[in-house]
């Protein structure tokens, strides 16, 4: 056991002020990657600042062409929101195939954004559609934001208070989960916007995490459907091994959830 | 049979408890002044221990002691033993390597525990135990059989060269070597089976309590054997001398056959109490189960198996080489001879059989009995072997089993069991309906036209329960009898408590053996109690593993209401003045036949005690002991059938049907064996598809948490069908045969058989993962690409 307080702020700025205060703070939000963390001490924090009851990072919104979520909403709240469901109904699918339900009660689109789990789902999303960063700061576009594993574009103590999404035209998700930690081994959100470009997020399977399959988006640019990625593959070599899934494997798995993605435009498809 | 009585579907008394969160576990226990205890233990699979510095760790807030191996051995506490000998082949006992509760100079397994922490609160111990220092040089570690049996491997116990334990065989070579000779054909097959953490929901734990003015211990442990936990605790461990140590193993959840074994932790506790003077308990954590309790299976094998023209079977060659891990845990030594080449004569008339078997050390976590124990290792190499002759010879694998069952009883197998009763073509006829296996060609197009691959597999186990003549299994070396005591005491007004030996940790004892007694006294449920679980009101017992409860257990509770029967009779012709051979009792009467003349059960029990108005010479109470000596094995069999469906893209299985028809004689409640099988199957299917324990080449356990442990979950299941076939058995008074393992035995065969059809490739090992479901459907041929045209 070691001394460790814990500080629920009420307001972001509130929040940045106890974080600078203390010697190694860390925020809280889900908890679902810092509590397990702490409790097997390969974490040693002095102060949790708790970020969920922050009013300014919560709510959903659409204006115009783009839906924000606060920073502090749970995949809860995401997954059954009316306005994500009607802007982007297949987000508000893959929110709803985060862990189970209680992960999703606690969990917070700004946590898992900014913890930047390699298997996390939210990164996918994020990337295919044109994500915008919001901090205490500043804005950041998601293309710059997922820098490596479990590493962001964030500086010591910003706080990620919400994140918008570009409605696209069409959207689907598709991932293939570990069998022992449900986590995805290969999720793939495909996007088609507005202005007819195409991207793809893939998540649980890059080696540097989240990344966007640009030979991918090239081909279904021209034709938004799975026969655009016949003859095409990924590099083994840019992706995550271990006991569950080889490189090759995953390679192969990013490949057909793509297919799945598009075959499943408007939802989301989680095999396992 | 009754509403309540053999037979009947009652809801299990001790669920209200449980699922209301009122059950009564070890960690639930308090007693005042109660300290905690944590254990260093060894991060290295293999190392020395140059020193171990525990001086900044007794200087921290609330430690009262940190204790070590030296100490432990200076007060003379034994080394953990292992109590089932083995001989080799050459005649020679088994080489089994010291293992004290505490090491002291070499540790051999990550988690091995070096010493203990005792302090205030669990978080102040774990704090400490973080701060003792052990200087550790480092020793090579060997992970798996094949690498730990090379030339030159690591020496892990000086008294097992080359890490052979023993050599062991059944059966004579030559004479099945002289049977191949005439084969028309011979299928050979190379399997893993692979190792399994057993994961009880509940971990272990234990609370030791020593009383200085009686000297006097008491410990509460997690354990399906309190008996033969005091009886080694105090034999061979010299902890405490038998009467003076109470065991209590109170509400247990769960066990699977990783809480009949003593482990290093209770000894410790019960150690340290009396060095401390001081209360001492030790809750395991998750990571110190995945660690340190007694994994399961983790088998070698290759087998051949001989046919004639006809598709009979002519001989059996098995060669297995078992992984011990780096201590030979309790019962380990009989799990891969007597609990597995005893049944490798399945369900089939096979004349010779021959089994070799290679018992190793390695430097991970000892493996001991896991549900099935043996049993499951045996049917996954038959079943697996008769699906493949069957695809090599063309022959429908329906067909090859039919060919060669055993239809007349008993049957005397060549690897020593007599089977007593079954009827094989009736379960595979019962499952084949079930299944609807005729149909699945149409299934196999239609899910073709979606892309999909199709497979079915069936499996026909056996399994030896109601373990065991005592007398049988003394000559084969074991170091126990294994019988089962009990006590039947009828209160004075007539309710029942019944003291059994069995230990129930979710097999729902306090329902069934309840409902015998009901069936027999004619008293109703709620006025009857199971005690179990407690040294000081229980006489000795040998416990729950290996599906013995009902056959073993029953018996003698069956042996002691025999007596009460016959006292409360005898009482009741006295009072009546009628005939012995008049009484019935029924429904809460003793009545004379055919007459109006009757008293109530518990007026009967009143004058038993009231002992006013006896038979000359008959002594006052009603209470009658039994212990009950099984006189065979009981053969629990059945027949699975599991159809699959497999993305070709992914390699994922979907298992769309599962259906069991199982024998298991005469059965007591239905409700409480479909959940036994519902549960068997799901161990099985976990076994099968999902789990496997992996250690690294450096001794490393990788899959040290449920993040990559994959357990089954509720999803990863169909709808189970499932169904039962009876044939009595005749060894026991009840004709039961147990039904506790059978879903764990009969299923991983079943499903790897289903996948291999669907693939069209044999060579898979479980679990079968979706990687290596794919490679294999790719090394077919098969694949996404050419599947999908």
């Amino acid at each position: 056991m070691y001394p460790l307080s814990y500080r629920r702020a009420s307001s972001v700025d509130e929040a940045r002020r106890l974080f600078q205060e203390a010697s190694d703070a860390a925020y809280l939000a889900g908890g679902h990657t810092l509590l397990p963390t702490m409790k097997q001490r390969l974490a040693v924090h002095d102060v949790l600042v708790d970020l969920t009851r922050i009013e300014a990072m919560r709510g959903i919104s659409v204006s115009g062409d783009t839906l924000t979520i606060g920073g502090g909403m749970t995949h809860a709240e995401v997954s059954e929101s009316s306005e994500v469901k009607g802007a982007i109904s297949s987000l508000a699918a893959m929110v709803g195939s985060i862990g189970d339900a209680q992960v999703r009660h606690r969990g917070t689109i700004g946590g898992s954004i900014a913890n930047n789990d390699p298997a996390a789902d939210y990164p996918s999303a994020a990337l295919a559609l044109a994500a915008t960063i919001k901090t205490d700061s500043r804005e950041i576009a998601a293309d710059d934001f997922f820098t490596a594993l479990y590493e962001t574009a964030l500086e010591e103590g910003e706080i990620v208070t919400g994140v918008s999404f570009r409605i696209p035209e069409t959207a689907g998700y598709a991932k293939f989960r570990n069998p022992a930690s449900r986590y995805p081994m290969a999720g793939v959100f495909v996007a088609k916007h507005k202005d007819g470009s195409v991207r793809v997020g893939v998540t649980g399977a890059g080696m540097e995490g989240a990344f966007r399959w640009h030979e991918a988006e090239e081909a279904l640019a021209g034709n938004f459907s799975g026969e655009a990625l016949a003859g095409i593959s990924l590099d083994p070599g840019m992706m995550m091994g271990d006991i569950h899934g080889s490189p090759e494997y995953r390679a192969n798995l990013v490949a057909v959830m793509a297919g799945r993605a598009l075959a499943n435009l408007g939802s989301a498809e989680a095999i396992i | 049979m009754t509403v309540e009585g053999i037979g009947a579907r009652v809801a299990r008394k001790e669920d209200k408890r449980f699922i209301t969160g009122k059950g009564r576990y070890v960690d639930d226990m308090a007693v005042p002044g109660m300290k905690h205890a944590a254990f260093v233990r060894s991060p290295h699979a293999h190392a020395r221990i140059g020193s171990i510095n525990a001086e900044a760790a007794k200087g921290m807030p609330g430690v009262i002691a940190v204790l070590t191996g030296g100490e432990m051995a200076a007060d003379g506490i034994g080394n953990l033993i292992c109590g089932w000998m083995i001989h080799s082949k050459d005649g020679s006992p088994m080489n089994m390597g010291a293992w004290p509760a505490l090491a002291s100079e070499t540790v051999r397994f990550v988690g091995q525990a070096v010493a203990v922490v005792i302090a205030d609160t669990k978080g102040q111990a774990r704090d400490a135990a973080d701060a003792v220092e052990v200087a550790w040089e480092e020793l090579p570690a060997v992970s798996d059989v094949t690498s730990a049996l090379a030339e030159g491997a690591p020496q892990i116990h000086p008294e097992a060269a080359g890490n052979l334990i023993y050599d062991w065989e059944i059966g004579s070579k030559p004479e099945v070597d002289a049977a191949f000779q005439g084969a028309a054909h011979v299928c050979r097959i190379e399997l893993t089976n692979n190792r399994l953490v057993p994961n009880a929901m509940e971990p272990r734990a234990a609370l030791a309590q020593y009383d200085a003015a009686d000297d006097h211990f008491t410990l509460w442990t997690t354990s399906q054997n309190p008996h033969t936990a005091r009886l080694v605790l105090s034999a061979f461990y010299n902890v405490a001398p038998e009467h003076k140590l109470r065991v209590i193993a109170p509400d247990v959840g769960g066990g699977f056959g990783s809480k009949i074994y003593i482990y290093p932790e209770e000894i410790v506790c019960l150690w340290a109490s009396k060095k401390t003077g001081e209360p001492v308990k030790w809750t395991g954590d998750r990571s110190e189960a995945f660690l340190t309790d007694a994994h399961g299976r983790d088998h070698v094998t290759v087998a051949e198996m001989a046919f004639d023209a006809n598709n009979k079977i002519l001989g059996f060659k098995i060669d297995t080489i078992a992984n011990f891990g780096a201590y030979m845990s309790l019962f380990s030594s009989a799990v891969p001879t007597y609990l597995y080449a005893t049944l490798l004569s399945g369900q089939y008339d096979i004349p010779l059989i021959h089994c070799n078997v290679r018992a190793v050390y390695t430097t991970t976590a000892p493996v001991d009995a896991y549900r099935g124990a043996g049993r499951p290792e045996a049917t996954y190499v038959v079943e697996r072997m008769m699906e493949t002759a069957a695809r090599e010879l063309g022959v429908s694998p329906a067909e090859l089993r039919r060919t060669n069952f055993i239809r007349e009883f008993p049957h005397q197998t060549p690897v020593i069991m007599m089977y007593d009763a079954g009827d094989y073509d009736a379960s595979l006829n019962a499952a084949l309906a079930a299944s609807d296996y005729d149909g699945f060609g149409a299934r196999k197009a239609e899910a073709e036209r979606r892309g999909k691959l199709r497979g079915i597999g069936i499996s026909c186990y056996i399994e030896a329960c109601g373990i065991a003549p005592s007398k049988a299994v003394g000559s084969l070396g074991a170091g126990v009898g294994l019988w089962e005591s009990a006590e039947v005491r009828v209160n004075p007004v007539g309710t029942i408590e019944v003291l059994t030996g069995s230990h129930s940790h979710g097999q729902g004892h306090e329902t069934t053996f309840a409902q015998l007694v009901a069936s027999r006294l004619g008293v109703p449920l709620d006025n009857i109690s199971i005690v179990h679980g407690d040294t000081d009101k229980v006489q000795f017992g040998m416990g729950t593993y290996g599906s013995r409860s009902g056959a073993v257990g029953m018996s003698a509770i069956s042996k002691a209401i025999d007596k009460v029967e016959a006292k409360a009779k005898k009482l009741a012709a006295h009072l009546l003045e009628a005939s012995e051979g008049d009484i019935e009792i029924a429904d809460g009467e003793v009545r004379v036949a055919g007459t109006d003349k009757k008293l109530g059960w518990h007026e009967v029990c009143l004058a038993a005690y009231t002992a006013h108005n006896l038979p000359d010479g008959m002594e006052p109470g009603l209470k009658e002991g039994a212990f009950y000596d099984p006189t065979n094995f009981t053969f629990p069999a059945g027949a699975y059938v599991c159809e699959v469906e497999i993305d070709p893209d992914t390699g994922h299985t979907d298992i769309v049907s599962f259906v069991a028809a199982d024998d298991f004689g005469r059965i007591i409640n239905p409700l409480i064996v479909e959940g036994q099988v519902h549960g068997g199957i799901a161990q099985g299917i976990g076994q099968a598809l999902l789990e496997g324990c992996v250690y690294d080449e450096g001794g490393q356990l990788i899959t040290a948490t449920f993040n990559d442990y994959a357990m089954p979950r509720a999803h990863d299941l169909p709808s189970f069908n499932v169904s039962t076939t009876e044939t009595i058995c005749p060894s026991n008074p009840l004709g039961i045969k147990g039904c506790g393992e059978a879903g764990a035995i009969g299923s991983p065969p079943a499903v790897m058989n289903a996948i291999t059809d669907a693939i069209g490739n044999n060579d898979l090992s479980m679990p079968a993962t979706p990687e290596k479901v794919w490679r294999a459907l790719r090394a077919a041929g098969g694949g996404m690409r050419e599947a999908a045209e």
